[in-house]
């Protein structure tokens, strides 16, 4: 499927900054099910700092905007073409060892219920496993924007039983992690059916390291792998390691963001 | 006393590297040696050298005590020690190109994968960079304690950023100020030239894309932290800048350091400042101290970081358990210091033994460093063995063991006179493009009669350090 993304986030502050640094995680990265067909990032008034592809195989690409500023907008054009893999991470370079992403982070930290809910599934097929820690986390976390914040944690989002992709992430990679499986947190794109359900065209999903298969996606609330639909960008161990766009202001002002995105299949 | 090696006195007589110091003593009247402490410690006061204590409370400048007896090696002892700290100063630094690289040391099962992936200090985010030289660790602090004329136990390793260096030079300061006479009897190696040893080992790992001279400078966490003495001394005896991060900034493909003539770049940064508090835009977010930016900068090869951040894999208490066997998988070697042994509270077996002997060994945290959280069985009350007993039970994973060593003494100053007291040793090991070793290092005293606990916040001292020309 050739989808067409136009990714679009505006930081406006509400006096001028003397200055901001960011960091990109924001060029898909080449495997088996996506090719990169024409990319590019802009930045206002920015200035291209150093990039580097790192360890979990993404390119990092720094950027600083000198002050004083207001107003910074980033915006992300490309053409991706891509294939079912039925989730697996084939044909995928990368350096760090899976076993890295057994360690929680503060978003992932257990509590009792998420313990709870880690129970169960079959033992000895991981595969099988993850699918069953991805249904019970569907189940157990219901898709509601606005009740969720950037910081809330798989253990508060499971107590509100309420909230969106990333809270259904953290959750997942919670209860993988707690059962001896790699886990971590996925950034990306998912172009929005004609189905009448609303999806997240920023989305999220968890990648689970199963044996012999290597990294396979899982995206909970949608209760299926990552398919043709989906465009990955970037990793972590939870969504702020996995954050597409990072940055700092020196300064005083309030930042307010607004983003926009829209991936659209092009007709063959 | 006679179960612990005295460094000066065996059997009745004078060790040969301590025979000028016998006549220096014993021509030393009681109400002059006095008179001497007190000059001393005004000449410590004076230069402003005190030593903080975290969680101690109590008067934050308090001074460490210092022994004039100084604590003295041969050049034969020296020779030794130098080839073993230099050989595991190279072994560590492999490893940590290793880790973060291929790991075929774990490929190979010679060390465990979930001690190195598993660590806290363990750092995703420099997988797969090589820093300049393939060198991690620049300054690496190796704890040495002795047991007998040819018995010497490294007690761990520091990879990240070794502190105490000062108190070698001024320990040297202030004896030949003090006492030049000893230095006109004894031929005393130089450690003065330390610090430009240091600046050109931190020159020596500039980044690719500097040109010319590297400006090098040290970023301290501030005036708070308990080492800032030594961050600006060191500046000052290097001759370069000391900056707090407020004073750097990233700009483009490289870090900048705010000067009144305007921004100058910065190619290597030796940070006394935590892999956590160093960029707000890679590790903790909320941490003041760094320079937001600075991690893409150093991975995309605009600047060197000293020691690299992620260094501190190397030096954790469970890892140094397989430091002999680092020496022999990276350079075919076999290790020339030895190992502690060690009982890890999380195997089963050695828990059982652990818990069996608790009077009989010390017991440490895994991250803890400075003496706190520890355990010396043969001092320690019952109380406090139990209380260690469930601790451990509680999370074994937490702690590890060693017999309770019969550390070396060497003649002290103390209100009776002269008394044997308990000694360790911390000697700094350069690795740049070259790998050097000042001779000579910083002794610690535990002042107190029996004591084998040498660390500052517990009531040790320093003593100056000799290695004599051979």
């Amino acid at each position: 499927m050739k989808l067409l993304v136009r990714h679009e986030s505006v930081y406006r502050y509400d006096s001028p900054v003397r200055g901001v640094v960011q960091s990109h995680r924001l060029t898909p990265a080449r495997y088996d099910g996506q090719q990169v067909l024409d990319w590019s990032v802009q930045v206002s008034g920015g200035q291209m700092g150093g990039g580097f592809q790192d360890g979990a195989g993404d390119w990092v690409q720094a950027w600083t905007i000198p002050g004083p500023v207001s107003e910074i907008t980033v915006t992300v054009q490309g053409n991706v073409d891509t294939v079912d893999l039925t989730g697996v991470l084939r044909g995928y370079r990368e350096r760090i060892a899976p076993a890295v992403y057994l360690r929680h982070t503060p978003a992932t930290i257990p509590d009792a219920a998420l313990t709870e809910l880690a129970q169960g599934g079959p033992e000895g097929d991981a595969l099988a496993l993850a699918h069953t820690l991805a249904e019970a986390v569907a189940d157990a976390i219901a898709y509601r924007p606005g009740v969720t914040h950037a910081h809330t944690t798989a253990a508060e989002a499971l107590a509100l039983g309420e909230g969106v992709c990333q809270d259904h992430t953290h959750a997942l990679i919670a209860c993988a992690r707690m059962r001896g499986m790699p886990a971590r947190y996925v950034s990306g794109y998912l172009h929005a059916d004609a189905d009448g359900q609303e999806h997240e065209a920023a989305h999220a999903w968890a990648e689970i390291h199963v044996g012999d298969l290597g990294w396979v996606g899982f995206d909970a609330p949608n209760r299926c792998c990552p398919d043709e639909r989906y465009i990955r960008l970037g990793s972590g161990l939870d969504a702020r390691d996995a954050a597409p766009i990072r940055g700092i202001a020196r300064g005083n002002g309030t930042e307010d963001l607004d983003v926009t995105v829209a991936v659209v299949a092009q007709q063959q | 006393m006679s179960d612990f090696f005295n460094e000066m006195f065996q059997s009745g007589s004078v060790r040969p590297p301590y025979a000028r110091l016998e006549d220096w003593v014993s021509a030393m009247p009681a109400a002059l040696r006095s008179l001497k402490q007190a000059e001393a410690e005004a000449l410590f006061r004076r230069i402003g050298i005190t030593f903080a204590v975290y969680g101690e409370g109590g008067d934050p400048d308090r001074l460490i005590p210092f022994d004039m007896f100084p604590r003295v090696f041969s050049a034969m002892e020296w020779h030794r020690l130098e080839r073993g700290v230099k050989q595991r100063a190279r072994a560590l630094n492999a490893f940590l190109a290793d880790v973060y690289g291929r790991a075929e040391i774990i490929k190979a099962g010679r060390i465990p994968g979930h001690l190195v992936w598993g660590n806290e200090a363990f750092e995703k985010a420099v997988v797969g960079f090589l820093p300049p030289k393939s060198v991690f660790s620049h300054v690496v602090g190796i704890d040495l304690v002795r047991t007998g004329p040819d018995t010497f136990f490294v007690l761990e390793d520091n990879c990240r950023t070794p502190s105490g260096v000062s108190y070698m030079l001024e320990n040297r300061e202030i004896m030949m100020r003090m006492f030049p006479e000893l230095f006109q009897q004894n031929r005393i190696e130089p450690v003065e030239q330390y610090p430009e040893l240091l600046r050109r080992t931190l020159a020596s790992v500039a980044p690719h894309k500097c040109e010319g001279d590297p400006c090098v400078v040290i970023l301290t966490p501030g005036h708070y932290n308990s080492a800032y003495y030594e961050h600006s001394f060191l500046a000052d005896l290097m001759g370069v800048e000391l900056v707090e991060g407020q004073d750097l900034f990233v700009d483009g493909e490289f870090v900048w350091m705010r000067t009144t003539e305007g921004p100058r770049r910065v190619d290597v940064i030796y940070r006394r400042v935590d892999d956590a508090f160093l960029d707000p835009l890679c590790f903790r977010p909320d941490s003041m101290l760094g320079v937001p930016g600075l991690m893409d900068v150093y991975r995309s090869g605009g600047v060197s970081i000293c020691s690299a951040p992620g260094a501190g894999v190397a030096d954790d208490k469970a890892v140094y358990t397989h430091v002999p066997e680092m020496v022999r998988f990276y350079l075919g070697e076999e290790p020339i210091l030895q190992n502690v042994p060690t009982w890890q509270c999380a195997k089963p077996d050695e828990r059982r033994h652990v818990l069996e002997n608790l009077s009989e060994m010390v017991v440490k945290e895994v991250h803890g460093s400075g003496g706190y959280g520890m355990l010396v069985g043969p001092k320690a009350t019952r109380e406090q063995i139990d209380a260690f007993r469930s601790r451990i039970t509680a999370a074994p994973h937490n702690y590890i063991a060693q017999p309770t060593l019969a550390l070396s003494t060497v003649p002290t100053f103390v209100e009776e006179g002269i008394a044997p007291r308990h000694v360790d040793l911390r000697p700094y090991c350069l690795v740049g493009e070259r790998i050097e070793l000042v001779p000579g290092g910083l002794t610690r005293v535990a002042l107190t009669e029996g004591s084998l606990v040498v660390n500052s916040s517990q009531g040790g001292g320093v003593k100056d350090t000799w290695v004599l020309a051979g």
